[in-house]
């Protein structure tokens, strides 16, 4: 663990001496220096960035707290019902790889241009993840891993809590991972229109007006509120996932 | 007591011929007396883990008659401890609780078996072992963990699938009496599936030697060498002793 945290704090030092040679090299306001950036980010964390970086975040959670609630049942039934499955993969398949992104203009014209088509936009990003993941950790679970508990006569319930939950987590987890880089990209992308609240907003704002330490001080913030959900991410499944190899 | 009478199992095909009905089981009686140990030996494929299932209560893909304590096999009803090949320990569970399990789901209302302290001191599970997961644990430790839990069920019956075939040869004498010294204790009725002759001969009040698939009784003993190993003869005297440097108990000479 402090090996790991070193290892970052020595990718962050590199990145920060990079851009710096880089700035002082070009000279140019499109590459203000990261000092500069910094004092500017401390100026205007609390006032402005903070309120936008809180919607973006409101939006993400919304979205991703939806695909869980859909996505993991759906994913648990398809995975334990041959019948389920059969019923669904094709609609899932189907679906799974059109990128998501391209729906945007249709979710918007059915659901407006606010945060309803936003979150439904992470929303269908996330849940086909977390669909196929948990289906197939739950296809995954070997027979003999029942019959203890099937022996006892457990209900499904049982099954539920003491197998099929526990078992399927470490993908669940996994997949919400993944998806999550693409969810915050396109989250930026629909924050550029219809809202004047979050961070692409902030963004695209601060660069029409021509204001790029604004704009930098953005970038910065929303690198590190993906950084922050990976690195959460990352300790809850360390630590739900112990049991694991290597966990 | 066990008693299963005129067994016919089928699985379906695998393949091409998948739906083509596979018999496993064919005419299979036998019976296991209340508080009774009884080993099932056979050569691979015959069925054996079949008959298992089919007492434990899972598989229902059969005819003729089950029959435990004179009711056909209900696991809702009855207390059924079965410990599958690879010990049945759930990976994500702590050892403790995995041991409470069993218990747990029958009875939801006081998750603590009754006699778990006790238990685990007889087992010699520490409380450093409790708090590990199963990955991180050896054959041998895996085994009790397995014994406490069925054995805190207070079974009615208790079905073992090549309990001990995995673990070393010390351990596994080791974990035999452990199993001898739990059985006697709570007298519950056992059926042990094995591959092992001298296992079976060891653990087995009455020994039935299936035939090759579909399997059916080809022979039943009345176990005259239950519970003892041999001690006498040059064999037997051999055997001792390299044991005894094996376990560091004993120095050679």
């Amino acid at each position: 663990m402090k090996k790991r945290l070193l290892a970052s704090a020595l990718g962050a030092a590199v990145l920060f001496f990079v851009w710096l040679a880089a700035a002082e090299m070009v000279r140019l306001p499109i590459v203000p220096s990261p000092l500069l950036v910094a004092s500017k980010l401390g100026e205007i964390f609390f006032g402005t960035i903070a309120i936008h970086g809180a919607y973006s975040l409101g939006r993400i959670f919304a979205g991703l707290l939806c695909a869980v609630v859909v996505g993991l049942p759906v994913g648990l039934w398809m995975g334990w019902s041959r019948r389920a499955d059969r019923l669904l993969s094709p609609l899932v398949y189907l679906t799974y790889p059109t990128p998501k992104i391209a729906l945007l203009p249709i979710v918007m014209l059915l659901f407006g241009i606010g945060d309803t088509s936003k979150t439904i936009l992470l929303f269908l990003i996330l849940v086909f993840q977390i669909v196929v993941a948990v289906r197939d950790a739950v296809r995954a679970i070997p027979e003999e891993v029942f019959y203890p508990l099937a022996s006892l006569g457990a209900n499904f319930r049982v099954m539920l809590w003491e197998i099929l939950l526990p078992a399927s987590l470490p993908k669940f987890m996994t997949a919400i991972r993944v998806a999550m880089a693409t969810a915050i990209s396109v989250l930026f992308f629909t924050e550029t229109f219809g809202t004047q609240y979050g961070m692409g907003y902030f963004i695209m704002d601060a660069w029409l007006r021509v204001n790029y330490l604004e704009m930098y001080a953005g970038i910065v913030v929303l690198s590190g509120m993906g950084l922050a959900l990976f690195g959460a991410l990352d300790l809850a499944e360390r630590y739900f996932c112990r049991w694991q190899k290597n966990g | 007591m066990i008693r299963v009478s005129h067994l016919s199992a089928f699985y379906d095909g695998a393949g091409k011929d998948k739906n083509e009905r596979v018999t496993a089981l064919e005419d299979l009686s036998l019976e296991v007396p209340k508080g009774g140990t009884c080993a099932i030996i056979g050569p691979s494929g015959c069925g054996k883990s079949t008959l298992l299932r089919i007492l434990a209560g899972i598989a229902s893909n059969y005819e003729g008659e089950v029959s435990v304590a004179g009711a056909s096999v209900d696991p809702k009803a009855l207390s059924i401890g079965f410990i599958p090949q690879n010990y049945g320990l759930l990976p994500w569970k702590t050892v403790r609780d995995n041991i409470r399990l069993s218990w747990k789901v029958k009875h939801p209302e006081s998750p603590v078996p009754p006699d778990e302290k006790s238990m685990l001191a007889r087992l010699g599970v520490d409380a450093e072992l409790l708090s590990r997961f199963p990955r991180e644990l050896s054959g041998g430790q895996q085994q009790r963990a397995s014994l406490a839990r069925a054995f805190l069920l207070r079974p009615d019956v208790l079905l073992m699938d090549e309990p001990f075939s995995a673990l070393d040869a010390i351990t596994r004498e080791e974990m035999q009496e452990v199993f001898f010294e739990l059985w006697r204790a709570q007298a519950v009725t056992a059926v042990i599936v094995t591959h092992d002759i001298e296992e079976a001969l060891y653990l087995g009040q009455s020994v039935v030697v299936l035939s090759p698939a579909p399997g059916s009784v080809s022979a039943v003993l009345d176990n005259p060498y239950f519970a003892r190993r041999e001690t006498s003869g040059d064999f037997a005297a051999e055997k001792a002793r390299l044991r005894s440097w094996l376990t560091g108990k004993g120095a050679p000479v």
